[in-house]
C-alpha cells in the first residue's frame, strides 16, 4: 500500500490524524482506518501539521467528535470537512 | 526554538547562536550481535539477595532530606561507581504524605537493580527507618545523621563504607534468568496523536506478549485516564478490582481536580506540548495512553504511589501522577526494573536507577532529536511495520536493555528522580 497521509482509528470516527510532515491545503489525502484497514480519499482544506486532526465530515457547534470510536469532546464552532479541527474549535467536555 | 525575554541584557549573544544547526557526524560502529528467537526469553541480570532480580548494579548514596543532598553528592564525587541520587523534600512532612516519602525511598533502595545503599539523613531516627526498610531485602545497607558530626566527618565516614561496597558490588556476577523475571512498567510522555497511533500500542503490544508468560508489569496516570475511564474500569480483573479502581479515580476527580482547579486545565493537561502535537482534549489524550495496556491484558490490583505489588505476576495499576519523572520515580520504587516510555513530541526523561526506553512513532522527532530514542516506530504510520512487528522490535530492545545495553537516556546523563509531594508539609 502507498503511504497515507492520514490515519483514522475507527469507521464511526469524524476525525483523522495527519502523517506526514508539510501537508499542503488541496491535498487529495490517502486515508486509512487503522482497525480494518480500509481506505478512501479526503481533500484536505487548509495546511495542517502532523499530528494535527482533520474532519471527516461537516461538524455543526455543539456536536460531540468522535476519536477511537468513543467521545473526545465538543465541537464550539462550526467545522467544515477536510478543515483543520483542534483547540480553537473543539473542547473537552469535561473539568 | 529559543524563547527570549529581556534579550537586551545578553547583548546579541543569542543572536549570534540563533540557527545554528548542530548535525551528528557520519560515523559506523561495529554491529553487535543481537538477541533473537529463543534467546528473547532470558536475559542475564543480577540476583540479589531477596531472589529478585536486577538489571542494573548501582551502589546508591540515598539522602533522607534536601538537607542531606550536600553530602551524598560529596561523597558520590569522593568514590567512584557511586550514584547520589538528591531530591528536594523530606522535612516537616505527615501523614499519607510522609508514608508516600518513605516507601518511596525505601522502595528505591530496595529495588533489585541496586546493590547497596548508604542512607544520608539529618538525623538518625527517621534514617534509620529507611536503613531498615531497605535492610529487609537482605542487600547491604548503612545509614548516618550529620546533627552532632557535621557534613565533613559524614562525608568521611560514608566514603570509607562507599569504597567497599562498590569493590563488593562490581565483583557480583550476572546470571541467566528468564523474562518472566522482568518488572516492565509503562508510562507516556511529550504524547502526541502519533503515540495513540503507534509507540503506545506497541507497549501494549510487549504486555499482550509478555504478561501471560508471567512479566510483571504496570501503567498509572490517574488524571490522564479522564475520558477512558470506563474503558480502564472494564480492564480490571474482576468486577471488584474495577469498583476499587473507579472509587480510587473518582476521588482524584472530586479531592484534588475539582477542589483545586482554575480553569478547565487547558495547557495542563493536555499540556502545550500535547496541544502542538495535535491533542485537543484530555478524553483523546486518555484515550491513546490506555493503548498501553493492549488488547488482552486485565489488571489484577491497585498500588498506592510507591507500593510493591504482592498478587503474583501479571498488570497492576499504580495511582500516580501523570508528570513523568514523579511517575517514573514511583514505578521505580515499586520494584519495576525497566521502564517503556513511549513519547510523541519528544519526551528527553530518564531515571537514575531503572532504564528507560523511549519509543516513538513520530517521523518529526525521530528527525529532529533521534539522540533519544531508543525505538523507532514510525514505519506504523508508513503502514509498512504492523503493532505486532512493532511489539517485537521493543521486547528486542527490552532484552538489550536487561543484558547491559545503555538507554539513549542513560548515555545522555539523565537521572531525573522526583518526590511525590500530596500536600503542603507541617
Amino acid at each position: 500500500m502507498s503511504k497515507p497521509h492520514l490515519l483514522v482509528h475507527e469507521q464511526k470516527d469524524t476525525v483523522g490524524v495527519v502523517v506526514v510532515e508539510g501537508l499542503k491545503a488541496g491535498t487529495d489525502m490517502l486515508c486509512v482506518v487503522t482497525h480494518d484497514n480500509s481506505d478512501f480519499r479526503l481533500a484536505a482544506k487548509m495546511d495542517i501539521p502532523i499530528g494535527h486532526k482533520v474532519a471527516l465530515k461537516d461538524i455543526k457547534k455543539g456536536d460531540t467528535i468522535w476519536k477511537y470510536g468513543q467521545d473526545i469532546g465538543k465541537a464550539v464552532a462550526d467545522i467544515g470537512k477536510g478543515e483543520h479541527l483542534h483547540v480553537h474549535n473543539a473542547k473537552t467536555k469535561r473539568w | 526554538m529559543s524563547i527570549v525575554a529581556n534579550f537586551d541584557l545578553v547583548k546579541g549573544k543569542l543572536g549570534r547562536i540563533k540557527g545554528r544547526k548542530i548535525e551528528a557526524p557520519e560515523f559506523k560502529v561495529p554491529m553487535v550481535k543481537r538477541p533473537t528467537g529463543r534467546s528473547l526469553d532470558s536475559f542475564h541480570g543480577w540476583r540479589r539477595e531477596n531472589g529478585r532480580v536486577g538489571v542494573r548494579n548501582h551502589v546508591l548514596l540515598l539522602p533522607l532530606d534536601d538537607l542531606s543532598n550536600a553530602a551524598c553528592e560529596a561523597v558520590a564525587n569522593n568514590i567512584k561507581g557511586t550514584l547520589a541520587i538528591p531530591h528536594a523534600y523530606g522535612r516537616l512532612q505527615f501523614g499519607e504524605d510522609l508514608e508516600v516519602h518513605f516507601r518511596t525511598l525505601i522502595g528505591t533502595g530496595s529495588n533489585p537493580n541496586v546493590a547497596a545503599v548508604i542512607v544520608i539523613g539529618i538525623e538518625d531516627g527517621w534514617t534509620k527507618r529507611v536503613v531498615d526498610g531497605i535492610a529487609k531485602t537482605g542487600k547491604p545497607v548503612v545509614g548516618f545523621g550529620i546533627e552532632g558530626h557535621g557534613d565533613i566527618a559524614t562525608i568521611a565516614k560514608a566514603s570509607y563504607v562507599a569504597k567497599e561496597f562498590v569493590q563488593w558490588a562490581t565483583e557480583l556476577q550476572r546470571e541467566k534468568c528468564g523474562i518472566e523475571e522482568l518488572w516492565v512498567s509503562t508510562k507516556c510522555g511529550e504524547s502526541d496523536t502519533t503515540t495513540g497511533l503507534s509507540s503506545c500500542p506497541t507497549v501494549g503490544n510487549m504486555y499482550d506478549k509478555w504478561i501471560p508468560r508471567g512479566v510483571y508489569g504496570v501503567f498509572g496516570e490517574t488524571s490522564e485516564i479522564t475520558g477512558a475511564e470506563h474503558l480502564c474500569k472494564a480492564r480490571a480483573a474482576t468486577p471488584e478490582v474495577g469498583e476499587r479502581w473507579y472509587k480510587m479515580w473518582k476521588a482524584y476527580q472530586d479531592d484534588v481536580i475539582e477542589a483545586h482547579k482554575t480553569d478547565d486545565l487547558s495547557d495542563s493537561q493536555p499540556t502545550k506540548g500535547n496541544i502542538a502535537g495535535g491533542l485537543t482534549t484530555i478524553e483523546e489524550k486518555a484515550l491513546g495512553n490506555l493503548e498501553k495496556i493492549g488488547r488482552e491484558c486485565k489488571f489484577i490490583d491497585i498500588l498506592e504511589p510507591a507500593e510493591a505489588p504482592t498478587k503474583g505476576p501479571g498488570l497492576y495499576y499504580m495511582d500516580t501522577s501523570s508528570a513523568a519523572a514523579e511517575c517514573v520515580t514511583l514505578m521505580a520504587a515499586g520494584g519495576y526494573v525497566v521502564h517503556t516510555f513511549p513519547t510523541g513530541q519528544g519526551n528527553v526523561i530518564g531515571n537514575p536507577i531503572v532504564p528507560v526506553i523511549k519509543i516513538t512513532g513520530n517521523p518529526k522527532t525521530m528527525r529532529t532529536m533521534p539522540e533519544h530514542i531508543d525505538v523507532d516506530v514510525s514505519g506504523i504510520l508508513r503502514r509498512d511495520l504492523t503493532i505486532s512487528q512493532a511489539g517485537d522490535a521493543l521486547i528486542q530492545n527490552i532484552v538489550r536493555t536487561a543484558n547491559g545495553r545503555m538507554t539513549a537516556a542513560e548515555a545522555l546523563g539523565h537521572r531525573e528522580f522526583s518526590m511525590t509531594k500530596l500536600y503542603r508539609s507541617a
